[in-house]
């Protein structure tokens, strides 16, 4: 999803920098002022272990692999100003170090991935646990399900710079964007609760943000953040949500392209161009094709969350992975 | 390929790494700014940029093997998001014109990573009055990103050395059992750095 130089027009780019910039400044100021200074080392540790944790490949279907995003599980571990800037550090350090994003999209690519996609995954997570109480259970699908939202919403907004640069027609960027990315957030989805269920049961007291008074998120923090983030996504993606333009649609059919703009996507989507092919291509029914990955999205996070929630006699297991993980640490 | 990708500074002792860090950063940036903002179909100006980026990695007399495997290794992102772009009234000339200014543009960094250390980037942040505490974060995490790599490359072969089924199922498990326990270690790990550098002095 890291979009690269030369895609972004100025105007994109420029909006980019100015809400990300923001953005990271209110986090720096969120975290100074509640994250005591011993803690200030984990948040640059926490920096290195997502980038380390997103080089490991997992295999998906048919030779492709996928990796961790993490911006949900930093949020989960460290809570959401935290995760604002590890996630910024992560992109800077990519950007700059190894080339990957570019340096006049670093704006949209810290807008995507390190506003978009922790706020609207802790903002999910915390609704949905507060929905489903606080037992682990629910904990877990609250986790499944905010690491789904939160690639998705990162995609969709992706999917709006590229078409406002007027780069890639946003016809063929939300379906390839979000049809992919819905595929994706499954992944996502997954390890995100696997991994926070191996933490919760070997070392629950590591959740920083549920441990640390401090850490929890403070109202005006949040609220600057979400409007931030609000303003980007009407800035980015909702000039698009309405009035499609059907010009392309004309030239695809006469070109040909059709069929390659549904060979596009890497994964084929289980819904073939982010439409029900009975239903013609129009709004009503990209609506509905997002509703059905959405309520798919939903039953696998519920399946989880029973599949990983801890029995209740499996209470010794947990002393025991406690252990071996103190004694092996040198 | 992850020795590729780690480490993108190539030691040398030419003109180009002795120049001071912050004037490459800057070009970089300016070159990178005045590609990015050229009109789309600009191709003169496109060949004497790479004529001139050519011409610095050959005075920087980083090996052309290290600099296009680097290339190679981001270039995929930017060929797959231009892809689409094809997708669209007159896309072959949009296809074309945004791979030569991404591909530009990658180069340029690749060259500023090849010839700068990153703690010398660093330092020009420093001095750009970055705030302290990104500066703080970016310098730990590039300490410790090399460890934490490793740290779960042992992992991953212990655990390979001791599970003889590879379902993918159980690869899922396990693997992310890799990543919450490589997040176990680093916070033992950052108590124990608070530590010294308390011992050291440190205030924040």
């Amino acid at each position: 999803m890291h979009i690269p130089d030369g895609f972004l027009d100025a105007k994109t780019a420029v909006a980019g920098g100015v809400i990300a910039a923001t953005g990271l400044g209110v986090a720096l100021a969120g975290v100074r002022r509640t994250v005591p200074p011993r803690h200030i080392p984990l948040i640059g540790l926490a920096a290195a272990f997502v980038f380390a944790a997103q080089m490991l490949n997992f295999p998906v279907a048919g030779g492709t692999s996928g990796h961790l995003i993490g911006a949900v599980l930093a949020a989960i571990l460290l809570g959401p100003s935290a995760a604002v800037l590890v996630m910024s550090a992560v992109l800077i350090l990519q950007c700059l170090m190894f080339a990957d994003g570019g340096v006049t999209a670093l704006g949209a690519n810290v807008f995507d991935m390190a506003l978009v996609a922790p706020l609207v995954g802790w903002l999910t997570y915390e609704m949905l646990r507060r929905a489903t109480g606080d037992g682990s259970r629910g904990r877990l699908f609250a986790t499944a399900f905010a690491a789904w939202c939160s690639t998705v919403a990162a995609a969709i907004s992706c999917a709006g710079q590229l078409a406002l640069s007027g780069t890639v027609d946003w016809r063929v960027a939300l379906p390839a964007m979000a049809g992919v990315h819905m595929l994706i957030g499954l992944g996502e989805a997954l390890i995100t609760t696997l991994v926070v269920a191996t933490v919760v049961r070997s070392r629950p007291e590591l959740l920083l943000a549920h441990r640390e008074p401090g850490l929890r998120p403070q109202g005006g923090t949040l609220l600057v953040h979400g409007l931030l983030v609000a303003l980007g996504l009407a800035v980015f993606v909702a000039p698009f949500a309405c009035g499609w333009p059907d010009g392309l649609e004309k030239v695809a059919v006469t070109l040909g392209f059709e069929q390659r703009a549904a060979a596009s996507p890497v994964l084929g989507a289980p819904l073939p161009d982010y439409a029900i092919p009975g239903l013609g291509s129009g709004p009503a029914s990209t609506a509905i094709a997002g509703a059905a990955g959405t309520l798919v999205a939903f039953v696998v996070a519920w399946v989880l969350a029973i599949l990983l929630a801890p029995r209740p006699g499996a209470g010794g297991r947990a002393v025991k992975g406690g252990d071996a993980s103190a004694s092996r640490a040198s | 390929m992850h020795r590729a990708l780690l480490e993108p500074y190539q030691h040398r002792s030419s003109p180009v790494h002795q120049l001071p860090a912050a004037l490459k950063c800057a070009g970089a940036l300016a070159f990178v700014f005045s590609v990015v903002l050229l009109p789309r179909a600009s191709w003169p100006a496109y060949a004497a940029g790479g004529a001139a980026l050519l011409a610095v990695a050959a005075l920087s007399r980083v090996p052309a093997r290290r600099l296009g495997a680097r290339l190679l290794l981001v270039e995929p992102f930017a060929l797959g998001v231009a892809l689409l772009s094809l997708l669209q009234p007159d896309g072959a000339r949009v296809f074309a014109a945004t791979l030569t200014k991404s591909t530009l543009c990658l180069f340029a960094m690749v060259l500023l990573a090849a010839t700068t250390r990153f703690s010398d980037i660093l330092r020009v942040l420093w001095s750009a009055r970055v705030p302290a505490l990104l500066v703080t974060t970016l310098a730990l995490m590039h300490r410790y990103l090399f460890v934490l790599v490793d740290e779960m490359a042992r992992m991953q072969r212990a655990r390979r050395g001791r599970t003889f089924t590879r379902g993918r199922v159980s690869l899922w498990h396990s693997s992310a059992t890799v990543i919450a326990h490589l997040f176990v270690r680093s916070s033992e790990r950052a108590e124990r750095i608070y530590s010294a550098m308390c011992a050291r002095g440190w205030r924040t």
